[in-house]
């Protein structure tokens, strides 16, 4: 789950790392309130859940309390397209406006999960400001990289290595930086905790300027606070409503809408519809334990995107059979026809494992239009197939 | 033989009386897995479809001698189970259980690391020796005894495979589903390994998919120990970077993890890669024929 710039940084004072002072605003009374309570120079940042901001005009400085007013009202509820945000961009809802800091030199420090060696890798690199992947392929030798043993956690000795490579002046102000984003981590269940730039002022003092923090989705259910966090609208709709009835659903930009059971098996279909020339619209596993119920929903989220020319219904019974799950097909698709006039897309369906057979009978008997394939490559061609002409 | 479950499996499974427990304890049963032990706390003494219920771990294997255990408990009490199931030192564990927190597997992992007890998991369909013992919820119909080991990190694409590797005649010798997540118990090499030494299994199917380095150090292995023909598709070719495909671990970030980079370092593995889910057991058919291994291998 990620969460905004503004909330990242409060979490990091909870943790006892230094931040510049900053409000969030959602409105004009806030930017007034905001820009009262702060000492200009301010930063105005767009708070939305995308890197790239700044290049896309969501970061400006202002230098005095009205042009602050000014830039922020701007800002407010414009449509900011990064690199990251798709065409579509995103509608600013809400603005941090911070002080300004004097700066001397920017570091980037992280802490992410790294599975494949079951520890916690700290990143750092003089370079900061920049992106660490910027970074990485720019510079690669600047990059400082070292094993946390999460058993063990962040020693001093460890962090005032990391310091004397940084050439950090303050090294017990970033010890301390240092273990406060691990605690933060390991309390919260974060899957990472990044601040980019660490600022050091011409005084010495370390400053977080700008913060990234992801936590474990899994591990939510530990965190209610954390998943208070969570803003909506940063979500896709329809991911959001996936979500609600337990499938997983990201969307994609193609005409080939997919459901398949398994996300194993769901990756497979894209893999396989773009094989054939095709594109998929979105990836969506409705779970081994398919019921009729979640097809249903399933079906509802397809068809409310507008670039779906064709369904391909990919299911594999294992202890669900498909006789039942082409049941559930025919109701859905049936109950789906007399609430809403459920465009006549076509639906392609392969079934295979349990009951495969008499699944096939009932889809074909059912007078709807439903073209059922015993072979998956066949059912690809066909969507394939049907999306083009549609597209035509 | 075959590799980590068979006639001699004693198995326990934690979470009996839960509905996923209960419903997948009866499935075993008619596959014929010898079930010995149920274990929920609070709940021993009881029975569930004739099989003792114990309140621990320990008692249950003091009690009828488990080798093994299955373990369907929700994913806030499973990390308890695993290390439950670890102490009272069982040969294996198998963990279906999806969506436990990372840092608990991290920590598990840690704590595994000079144990005997091997973990297959979490959020995996389990491990099946097909003709003497299922530990999992695969379906077992689709299953039939013979040669091909298969090794997946997925559920229902191992069931495709399966299937199609039993419409052309080709019996599985075992068949693991290693699991989603990023940080789990056996890796590719681990069972790679054990496929490697086993007398009955003269080929291998291995299905990866985006995320992770894991299919990598696999190649690299295969490259240097593998002394059977192994066919292998990743999934995932199309999936966006830094979108989490379904699976906790199926994420493609940083441009590391991806299925090209996954394919290309299998290929040059010697390894046999298809590029699309259909044509895994076609090309196991042709590949088995064209090292003349073919007639040892049909069942």
């Amino acid at each position: 789950m990620k969460i905004h710039e503004y909330q990242a940084k409060a979490l990091l004072e909870e943790y006892g790392i230094p931040v510049n002072r900053g409000i969030m605003a959602e409105n004009s009374d806030d930017i007034s309130h905001a820009v009262k309570s702060l000492k200009p120079p301010f930063v105005i940042k767009a708070q939305i859940h995308s890197g790239g901001r700044g290049k896309a005009g969501g970061v400006k400085i202002a230098n005095t309390t009205c042009e602050a007013v000014q830039i922020s009202g701007d800002m407010l509820g414009k449509t900011l397209v990064t690199k990251q945000t798709g065409p579509k961009g995103r509608i600013v809802k809400k603005l941090l406006i911070a002080e300004c800091v004097d700066i001397k030199k920017e570091y980037y420090v992280s802490m992410t999960l790294d599975s494949e060696n079951s520890c916690i890798a700290l990143v750092a690199s003089g370079a900061g400001g920049v992106e660490i992947e910027e970074t990485a392929a720019e510079n690669p030798d600047s990059i400082i990289r070292r094993n946390i043993d999460i058993n063990i956690g962040v020693r001093d000795y460890f962090l005032r290595n990391i310091a004397s490579m940084l050439g950090v002046d303050d090294v017990a102000g970033f010890i301390r930086i240092g273990r406060g984003m691990f605690e933060l981590f390991m309390e919260k269940d974060c899957s990472m905790v990044e601040i980019n730039p660490l600022v050091e002022t011409p005084e010495r003092a370390l400053i977080a300027i700008d913060a990234k923090v992801t936590f474990d989705d899994n591990a939510l259910f530990r965190h209610p606070d954390i998943a208070g966090l969570c803003d909506i609208n940063e979500l896709d709709p329809k991911e959001a409503e996936a979500g609600k009835h337990s499938l997983n659903y990201i969307a994609l930009n193609g005409s080939v809408g997919c459901m398949v059971n398994g996300a194993g098996l769901a990756m497979a279909t894209m893999d396989i519809i773009n094989a054939y020339g095709g594109k998929p619209a979105n990836f969506l596993d409705v779970g081994g334990n398919t019921t009729g119920d979640s097809v249903a929903e399933a079906f509802k989220i397809l068809l409310s995107n507008e670039k779906v020319r064709v369904i391909f219904v990919n299911i594999f019974g294992g202890i669900v059979k498909c006789d039942i799950i082409a049941e559930g097909i025919i109701n859905a698709i049936k109950s789906l026809k007399s609430d809403c006039s459920m465009i006549d897309i076509p639906i392609v369906v392969r079934l295979a494992g349990n009951n495969s057979e008499k699944g096939n009978e009932l889809l074909n008997k059912s007078g709807l239009n439903i073209i059922s394939k015993t072979l998956m490559a066949d059912a690809a061609k066909t969507c394939v197939l049907l999306s083009q002409e549609s597209l035509k | 033989m075959s590799i980590l479950v068979n006639k001699n499996t004693r198995l326990i499974v934690q979470g009996i009386t839960g509905n996923q427990g209960r419903f997948h304890t009866q499935k075993m049963l008619e596959y014929g897995t010898n079930i010995v032990a149920g274990v929920t706390p609070g709940k021993g003494g009881s029975r569930v479809l004739g099989i003792p219920v114990f309140d621990t771990v320990e008692q249950a294997v003091k009690a009828t001698g488990a080798n093994t255990s299955i373990i369907y408990v929700p994913a806030k009490y499973a990390p308890d189970s695993i290390l439950e199931a670890y102490d009272a030192r069982l040969d294996l564990v198998v963990c279906i259980t999806e969506g436990i927190p990372v840092l608990d597997m991290m920590l598990i992992k840690n704590y595994m690391k000079d144990k005997k007890t091997r973990l297959i998991g979490p959020n995996c369909p389990g491990v099946i020796t097909p003709g003497e013992c299922k530990v999992g919820i695969m379906p077992a119909s689709i299953h039939k005894k013979g040669h091909i080991g298969v090794v997946s990190r997925s559920g229902t694409l191992t069931y495709e495979a399966v299937n199609q590797l039993t419409q052309y005649s080709l019996g599985q010798s075992t068949a693991v589903g290693i699991g989603g997540d990023p940080v789990k118990g056996l890796g590719f090499i681990d069972v790679l390994k054990m496929f490697n030494e086993d007398d009955e299994t003269f080929a291998i199917v291995m299905i990866g998919e985006i995320g992770g380095k894991g299919e990598e150090k696999a190649a690299l292995w295969i490259k240097d120990n593998l002394k059977k023909p192994l066919v292998a598709y990743i999934a995932g070719q199309t999936a966006p970077p830094g979108k989490r495909m379904g699976h906790a671990g199926a994420i493609i970030s940083g441009g590391t993890g991806t299925a090209e980079s996954k394919n290309k370092a299998l290929g040059e593995s010697g390894a046999y890669v298809v590029k699309t889910p259909d044509m895994i057991g076609e090309a196991t058919y042709n590949l088995l024929k064209s090292r003349d291994l073919l007639e040892k291998c049909l069942v």
